[in-house]
């Protein structure tokens, strides 16, 4: 189990004074379920993942994982303990190829697994292997790397950032076929994915609406879509161009 | 010739050699030319005065050459001319590179200056890594100076990579460029401690439909200092393009000046000169994926340089 107990944490503001941005956020994430996080941008979603990651410190409140408090561990010692995350915005890295990155990921990686992994992201390994994840690799290109390296590591708590953004319709649907496949009802893991994509939200056991840096709702998709239909729909929109609808 | 196990080692650093290549070869140890053997195609005479060599290519031919430098005798200083001729369309790699090798207190020093006269459709690609050991307070210094002259159609890959350990270096770099010939010169960089390192490049363009391009690659730690001077000169309807990318840590400093010379309305000339410190977000994402701080500052510098 994952907990987020009374988390709170203030970024630098204009005019020198403090904004607080998570504000008594309390969660708890149970292992064999996929959860969603989603809510209007600013709400705090990608802080919440930093504070899981160790990215972000938390101005006070604690962090647990399978009752050890982790609150105080460092970004490498969390990975250790078997949390990753997918960035939002991976950053680049002149001279490192997509092979090396998805090696550091997962260590002692075999050939064959390597190649499964990126053709799971729908980047062919004939093409993308050796390429730099520097400035030639397109945004969507970018987050298929990304995903790549998290699919590869296999952890406990897994969390992706958007994994939607920038990715063309076929390679979420098959990546969604994917995140299904691995991860649900897998008893092992706790899988956190921030997302606006309808046809994630279908795959999740449970929605945790993020506004203001609160838990605004949580529950089912049938319980709560009233409350994020439009801006589900409106971010649907902005990634396919029309409306798509499904049924429920 | 036998060699004891530090040359061995300093050989392979700079040139991956394990052995006595085969085939034409020059290697200089302490000031001597310890092997010298040509092969049919290409004959390696020495010049008069005993201090470097000519070597000659046959047109037409592809061969490999190695023609290392190592200085393991402390306070050695010298200065080496050689000279290649690469013969009418031949494609040759020439992998040279100087280690020194100073545990004492007096400065070791290796002048090199090379001249390269690549014939019309030639190609060459030439390899030459710089390293430096030692423990002592003696420097470890290297002064290349380079000069090449690419004929008609003649084409050239020049890598020049500075491993570490060379407290001192200014390499001057010098080049002509013929009627649709091409060379391309990367360089790379890495100074610590007090190690002061500058660059001169000046690529001439003086042959229709030529192309020169320069690409380098520099991390500065400590307190190390470093200039680069990269200038193209495009006398005739050409291409070129400088790109100096540097990463920056500690109280280092770096200068970058890209020069674009153009003479001719059809010359197409172009610079991106980058200085900056590792990204946070870089450091975070690796440490994200189990890397120490530490562990990922080396991938990201091993991969800047690589
Ligand atoms: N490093 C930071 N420094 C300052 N403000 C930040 C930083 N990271 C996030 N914020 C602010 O915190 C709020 C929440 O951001 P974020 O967690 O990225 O939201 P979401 O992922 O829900 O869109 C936003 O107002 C954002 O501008
Ligand atoms: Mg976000």
């Amino acid at each position: 189990m994952l907990k987020l107990e009374n988390l709170y944490m203030t970024v630098d503001g204009d005019n020198g004074t403090g904004r607080e941005i998570i504000r008594g956020l309390n969660l708890e994430f149970e292992r064999g379920k996929i959860y969603a996080i989603t809510g209007p941008n600013g709400g705090g979603k990608t802080s919440i993942a930093k504070l899981v990651m160790g990215i972000f410190k938390p101005n006070s409140g604690q962090i647990y994982l399978n009752d050890e408090e982790i609150t105080n561990l460092s970004i490498s010692e969390r990975a250790h303990r078997g949390i990753i995350y997918a960035f939002q915005q991976p950053p680049r890295f002149k001279g490192l190829t997509i092979e090396d990155l998805i090696k550091i990921a997962r260590p002692g990686i075999d050939q064959l697994a390597l190649r499964g992994t990126m053709r799971d992201v729908g980047l062919c390994p004939e093409d993308y292997l050796l390429r730099d994840v520097g400035p030639g690799l397109s945004g969507g290109e970018m987050k298929r790397v990304e995903i790549a390296q998290v699919l590869a590591r296999s952890a406990e708590v897994t969390i992706f950032d958007e994994p939607e953004a920038g990715v063309d319709l076929w390679t979420i649907q098959k990546l969604i076929g994917i995140l299904y496949s691995k991860f649900k009802d897998n008893p092992d893991s706790i899988t956190i994915i921030i997302t606006h994509n309808e046809n994630i939200l279908r795959i999740c056991d449970e929605i945790i609406v993020i506004q203001n840096g609160l838990v605004q709702a949580r529950g089912t998709r049938e319980e709560i879509w009233h409350l994020i239909k439009d801006d589900v729909e409106c971010k649907m929109k902005e990634q396919c161009g029309e409306l798509l609808t499904y049924e429920i | 010739m036998k060699f004891d196990n530090l040359s061995l080692e300093l050989l392979n650093t700079i040139s991956d050699l394990t052995k006595i290549p085969e085939g034409a070869a020059n290697i200089r140890l302490d000031g001597e030319a310890v092997i010298r053997n040509s092969s049919e195609n290409v004959t390696i005479t020495p010049r008069e005065d005993g201090q470097g060599f000519i070597m000659e290519v046959k047109p037409g031919t592809r061969e490999t050459v190695h023609v290392p430098v190592l200085l393991t005798k402390t306070g050695l200083q010298e200065t080496v001319a050689n000279t290649f001729i690469i013969g009418e369309n031949s494609d040759i790699t020439i992998i040279a590179g100087c280690g020194i090798h100073n545990p004492s207190h007096a400065d070791s020093r290796h002048d090199g200056v090379h001249e390269f006269i690549i014939r019309p459709g030639a190609r060459l690609k030439y390899i030459e890594k710089h390293y430096g050991q030692g423990q002592g307070k003696g420097k470890k210094i290297f002064n290349p100076t380079t000069k090449i002259s690419l004929q008609i159609g003649a084409s050239a890959e020049m890598e020049m990579t500075q491993i570490k350990g060379v407290d001192d270096t200014f390499r001057s770099t010098i080049a002509y460029i013929e009627d649709k010939a091409s060379l391309k010169i990367v360089e790379r960089l890495m100074t610590d401690g007090d190690q002061e390192a500058k660059s001169d490049v000046q690529l001439n363009i003086i042959g229709r439909g030529g192309s020169g391009q320069i690409l380098s690659r520099s991390v500065a730690r400590d307190k190390s200092i470093q200039v680069f001077r990269a200038a193209l000169v495009g006398r005739v309807e050409c291409t070129g393009h400088v790109e100096c990318d540097s990463i920056i840590m500690d109280n280092a400093r770096i200068s970058s000046i890209p020069e674009l010379v153009a003479e001719d309305s059809e010359a197409v000339l172009t610079h991106e000169a980058a200085i900056g410190k590792i990204a946070g977000e870089q450091l975070v994402k690796l440490m994200s994926l189990g890397l120490t701080e530490q562990e990922a500052v080396d991938v990201i510098l091993d991969g800047f340089l690589r």
